[in-house]
């Protein structure tokens, strides 16, 4: 099983900090890592061919930094990696990351499985899987908590609002991971070590035939970004856990808030 | 003129939906149009004309009995083709927000998924939506010729039902059966939650070291009136709670007068589902902990600890 995840590189949103003045959040600085459901797409690839045999390669498109964040796929259990960059490609919307995911894919050939997580860490849009599907014409899964290989067929369990979906498709297919499908495994040192050895190739925009006319226009342009306003009391209360849960209680009482 | 055309496979969604165009409408001369895919499409007609549709497109095609997304991708494309709307509209249910870049892929449209919030100013559609894991709100003008926005549901309040009819136009629609199939569909044990609703919530995190522990929260939540509501570990990743309780980004976002916050470090993804409530009381022992940011009282100490003090003071209250 030949099995290809898509990946994207994003600022540690655990570090994200807002400006207090202005709401602005500061992104300057921050390390770059591939979001947590990505991470459960290469988990469960990687769980796939270590059942069933094939190898696991490892795509993302972005800026010059993925040629550090590609390391944690290889670390993860990718067997290889395309990171596809470029100056073009260093601020991309869902549609042309699609494109170019796609483009690449095509230029690798020969796979059975392409896997991606439900949506970015960040933006969490889930837009690039589904528009992908449409250019490669590959039927999708989307939503998948449990997925199984049998008698040439994979069988996903869809994780829906208000029911639990088995689907089943032949390949090639697209499946879309949910959190929760896995928990993906910390590399240990020794894989750390090897993923500086593992094949990884570096493509830009005329490798996969990308031009600027593939970007069109700016088509949702940012008016403002910014935080919510939150306007809190922040009554900070230590020390004496009794005592302090008095004056909770009749904080409370006096905002008319305790319901009872 | 702004031709607008709406879908979700949630008809309470969709009438919300409508309930938005319904204002636009005052305002302009946008054209409001709605497609009904599957079963009995044609009965449903009536209601959509009530909330506002100009026209109703349907299709009980057998291919679309059940929901396939590629197909019901296909069926609005070609819908869209007949009718040349500038902007879609669809809930953004799970299945919505699947259809609605797949629709775009076809349509050469741009997308927005999850918006929380639209306008139509000087002719121009301003969308905003969560964006940085929720730390943000995200607001931008939408340019493109063609537009697909997923709306989150419960964004526009449902307007009042008018006696209006329109015009039903049944489509007959060239469609392809899907590449997928579904080999059995179990309903969630379902429970009747509703969070969104709640006065008072008690909110519960990985600061629970056990399920059993659980009987202590619900113990509060009872003395509380409140319903209780977890992060996404709990409910997704451990499964203790139903996910119809998970509160955050990717699970519910609640209103109450007072949430009670135990043991949750307070990460975005969830604090984003609790923003909007009147009074937040937060309980962890780890002081540094992010929470306190957006705590109105902050309880420096262990929730075992704080949880039977609790109880105590407001039985006392009660009596």
């Amino acid at each position: 099983m030949d099995i290809i995840v898509c990946l994207k590189q994003n600022v540690d949103m655990t570090q994200v900090r807002i400006k207090k003045e202005t709401g602005e959040p500061v992104l300057d600085g921050l390390p770059l890592l591939f979001g947590d459901m990505d991470r459960n797409a290469l988990e469960e690839a990687v769980l796939m061919k270590e059942k069933v045999g094939g190898k696991v390669i490892a795509i993302s498109a972005g800026s010059a930094k993925l040629r550090e964040t590609i390391k944690d796929a290889l670390a993860g259990g990718a067997d290889e990696a395309v990171i596809l960059i470029d100056p073009l490609f260093n601020d991309l919307n869902s549609q042309v990351t699609a494109t170019i995911l796609a483009k690449a894919i095509q230029k690798i050939g020969k796979y059975n499985l392409v896997i991606l997580g439900e949506g970015s860490t960040d933006n969490y849009s889930g837009q690039v899987g589904p528009r992908l599907a449409e250019i490669l014409g590959l039927p999708a899964i989307t939503y998948v908590k449990e997925l199984e290989y049998t008698n040439n067929k994979i069988q996903a369990t869809r994780n829906m609002e208000e029911s639990l979906e088995l689907v089943e498709s032949s390949l090639p297919l697209m499946v879309i991971v949910t959190s929760g499908i896995n928990e993906p495994r910390l590399p240990s040192l020794i894989q750390i070590l090897k993923a500086s050895k593992k094949p990884l190739q570096e493509w830009d925009a005329s490798a996969i035939s990308i031009t600027a006319a593939d970007f069109g226009g700016d088509d949702y342009q940012i008016i403002s970004n910014l935080a919510p306003v939150e306007e809190r009391k922040g009554v900070i209360l230590e020390g004496e856990l009794d005592e302090n849960v008095d004056k909770l209680i009749n904080a409370l009482l006096k905002d008319g808030v305790l319901g009872v | 003129m702004l031709n607008i055309l709406v879908f979700s496979e949630i008809e309470e969604i969709a009438f919300e939906l409508l309930s938005w165009c319904g204002k636009v409408k005052e305002n302009t001369n946008a054209k409001v149009n709605a497609v009904i895919l599957g079963k009995n499409a044609k009965e449903k007609a009536e209601l959509y004309f009530s909330y506002g549709a100009d026209k109703v497109y349907c299709s009980e095609d057998t291919l679309l009995t059940d929901f396939y997304a590629d197909v019901y991708a296909e069926a609005l494309y070609q819908v869209i083709n007949i009718y040349s709307p500038e902007l879609l509209l669809i809930g953004s249910t799970r299945r919505g927000k699947e259809l609605a870049p797949r629709v775009a892929q076809k349509w050469s449209a741009a997308c927005i998924t999850d918006a929380i919030a639209l306008d139509l100013k000087d002719e121009e559609l301003v969308v905003s939506r969560y964006t940085l894991g929720g730390a943000t709100i995200s607001t931008g003008v939408l340019k493109a010729r063609h537009k697909v926005v997923s709306v989150m549901p419960k964004t526009f309040e449902l307007g009042t039902k008018e006696p209006i009819l329109g015009e039903v136009v049944v489509v007959s629609l060239k469609l392809q059966d899907s590449k997928l199939n579904i080999v059995e569909r179990k309903t969630k044990q379902s429970e009747t939650v509703n969070l969104e609703e709640a006065q008072t919530l008690v909110c519960v995190g990985r600061g629970l070291n056990k399920k059993e522990d659980l009987a202590s929260v619900e113990a509060l939540a009872k003395a509380l009136n409140a319903e209780i509501g977890c992060t996404r570990p709990l409910s997704h990743d451990w499964q203790w709670l139903s996910e119809q309780r998970e509160v955050g980004l990717s699970g519910k976002k609640c209103k109450p007068r007072l949430c009670v916050s135990l043991g949750i470090s307070g990460q975005i993804q969830h604090t984003v589902g609790i923003r909007d409530a009147k009074i937040i009381v937060v309980i962890n022992k780890d002081k540094s902990a992010p929470i306190f940011e957006i705590a109105d009282y902050g309880l420096v100490g262990d929730l075992y600890e704080a949880i039977p003090l609790l109880l105590e003071k407001i039985h006392g209250v009660k009596s």
